[in-house]
């Protein structure tokens, strides 16, 4: 007998052994894989940057009609165009040019899931990020703009990949942008006040 | 001609300092293993200096980097002048900056260089697989060093580059557009984002480069180098043990290689002192001007060494696609040893189909590299269009062409002329 605590080789339980090791292995990268929760959370945005995401305010009253203000929420730029008759009427007839007419694939509010993409014709709330690659669309409303087409009823075009979007920020068919501008959550507490954001909660319950 | 044997190792006198380290460290061992003892063909030509040219690049950027960050300063609110106050009042600030910003161009004009030979003499074949992939690894990383890089000095067009490079993977399905909030640290490109960049770039993909450096070194001093005639110069050893085709690394191709090092510096001088920005090519115009989250530039390119691939994302009309397909352009690389087919290595003994197909994709990389930095319209997208087909068809068509091509018989020993 190896009473001294010696094993002799043949005493030695292999496939034990072996089971307990991949075990503790197994434990062990669980245990790795907890820690770097931390570590990845700490990518996410922070307290300061959440809070600096709250809702912003815009006096709309001084928008003249065919104005476009720039606001800023969330670090994006958000254009806000208070369009004329003649701007709205513009949205109609070029259906078959578009690749989403009905913003089925698009990213908006639902009371934004409409021909003219919001709440109130009137003003038009967009993103001001192509949906392609993320650059500044420019503001190019005047019909037949010369380097976009006598066909051109005008619109959003975005410089960076050539992207076109028609005064409702739907986006044109030739266009390496897949789908139209997107719509941020908004909402009018009174007649001239909007407000762009909303809070995390009624945000969820709006998408 | 007898391969030169392996110059004596010098012995130590005992009792004195070098034996002490000796005894105590692998120095002569290392030597011996790695450079007098390391065989390397006799017949390397022009194409086999951008590998050591390339430690060099390395070492030139460590250096560098490591005085920038001594002025530099990441933030929102400090990064632009702190690059200002690097340019203006940092004594020789300037030349350090121009030094690193150049640097990085010519890493990857050597890098290019250096796949190319690879792809011209069959080094990514068997046996040289891992080689080839661990390269491949280190070209990646070289890719996103010189991203984060781009956008530190926060000018105009890192913001909007950094913007679209980052939106890419908002492409994704279902996980994208968190993906990229997780990514920027918040909602569009900023002071968080930056900070991470900041880190990414001169900590973590640093130390990422050096270990897959020295993982290179291990793989190519495992197989030994290829050589233009894509012969194992292994399978002919002397009556020393060595292969007759191969000479020591060292002396032989170190003095070598220093004449091409010296070539490249006094280029890279040339261009640091009289072009720093080369024309737009090396550091764009937008970057001179603050980053502006509200003003896009009118023009959005790369730095040139990313243009072959934003030329290809954008010739298509569907982001996802276009996203995917630059992807693959560049992954497609990983899988040339098992695309290639060819009984030969090299292009010496291969036939016209093989020669015509890797000159058509030269072609199409530098095509598709100039029509990345114009505009994206008219004739330029119809040009992007055709040429990356062509690049994708060298790939996904070289297991037919490789095959059926007409080789020439290979030589038995390297093709090899002394100077007189």
């Amino acid at each position: 007998m190896a009473g001294d605590g010696v094993i002799d080789d043949h005493q030695v339980d292999t496939s034990r052994r072996v089971f307990l090791t991949a075990a503790t292995a197994a434990t062990g990268a669980i245990g790795a894989a907890f820690a770097l929760v931390p570590f990845i959370s700490s990518w996410m945005p922070s307290e300061r940057a959440r809070a600096f995401g709250a809702p912003t305010e815009l006096d709309i009253s001084k928008i003249d009609p065919g104005q476009m203000v720039i606001v800023v929420w969330r670090k994006q730029p958000i254009f806000v165009v208070r369009r004329t008759p003649a701007m709205l009427a513009s949205l109609a007839g070029h259906d078959d040019r578009l690749k989403d007419p009905t913003s089925a694939n698009s990213d908006q509010p639902p009371y934004a899931k409409n021909v003219q993409r919001a709440r109130t014709p009137e003003y038009l709330v967009l993103i001001g990020v192509c949906t392609h690659l993320g650059c500044m669309p420019k503001a190019r409303f005047e019909a037949g703009f010369p380097e976009l087409g006598a066909d051109w009823p005008g619109g959003f075009f975005c410089p960076c990949h050539g992207s076109r979007f028609d005064l409702s920020g739907r986006v044109f068919d030739g266009s390496p942008a897949s789908v139209n501008l997107r719509v941020p959550p908004y909402e009018y507490p009174n007649a001239h006040t909007l407000v762009i954001g909303l809070s995390d909660a009624a945000q969820k319950g709006a998408a | 001609m007898a391969a030169p044997a392996s110059p004596p190792a010098s012995t130590p006198k005992p009792g004195g300092l070098r034996a002490w380290i000796y005894k105590r460290f692998p120095v002569q061992e290392f030597i011996a293993d790695q450079l007098t003892g390391y065989y390397a063909p006799k017949n390397f030509n022009i194409w086999y200096f951008f590998g050591s040219i390339a430690l060099v690049v390395l070492v030139l950027q460590l250096a560098t980097g490591i005085f920038l960050t001594m002025f530099y300063k990441p933030g929102e609110a400090t990064s632009f002048d702190s690059v200002e106050f690097i340019m203006r009042e940092v004594q020789w600030g300037w030349l350090i900056r121009y030094l690193h910003s150049t640097g990085a161009s010519v890493f990857f004009i050597v890098v290019y260089l250096h796949m190319f030979r690879a792809m011209l003499y069959g080094s990514y074949r068997a046996p040289r697989e891992l080689l080839w992939l661990i390269g491949m690894l280190v070209y990646l990383a070289l890719m996103a060093e010189a991203f984060f890089g781009y956008v530190l000095p926060w000018g105009n067009m890192s913001f909007w580059g950094a913007q679209v490079i980052v939106n890419l993977f908002g492409t994704i399905p279902v996980i994208g557009s968190g993906l990229v909030e997780w990514i920027r640290g918040d909602y569009g490109i900023a002071d968080a984002t930056l900070g991470r960049f900041f880190a990414l770039h001169v900590a973590a993909v640093p130390l990422a480069i050096l270990l897959l450096v020295a993982l290179h070194l291990v793989a190519l001093h495992q197989t030994g180098s290829n050589n233009p005639d894509g012969i194992e110069i292994k399978e002919r050893v002397g009556a020393d043990g060595h292969p007759l085709d191969g000479i020591p690394f060292h002396p032989y191709y170190t003095v070598k290689d220093i004449v091409g090092i010296g070539v490249m510096l006094v280029m890279l001088a040339i261009v640091v002192f009289f072009v720093p920005s080369f024309g737009g090519l090396f550091l764009e115009a937008p970057n001179f001007e603050p980053a502006n989250p509200m003003s896009t530039p009118e023009h959005i390119a790369p730095v040139w060494y990313f243009t072959p691939y934003y030329a290809i994302l954008r010739a298509v009309p569907d982001q996802r696609a276009g996203a995917f397909l630059m992807f693959l352009a560049v992954a497609l690389f990983v899988f040339l040893p098992w695309l290639d087919r060819s009984p030969v290595k090299s292009m010496r003994y291969r036939g016209m189909l093989s020669r015509g197909a890797l000159a058509l994709f030269a072609v199409s990389f530098v095509v598709l590299g100039y029509l990345g930095l114009q505009p994206a319209e008219g004739l330029y997208v119809v040009l992007a269009r055709i040429f990356a087909c062509c690049y994708f068809a060298f790939f996904l068509l070289m297991p037919w062409y490789s095959r059926i091509d007409k080789v020439k018989p290979v030589p038995e020993r390297v093709v090899f002329h002394a100077h007189e």
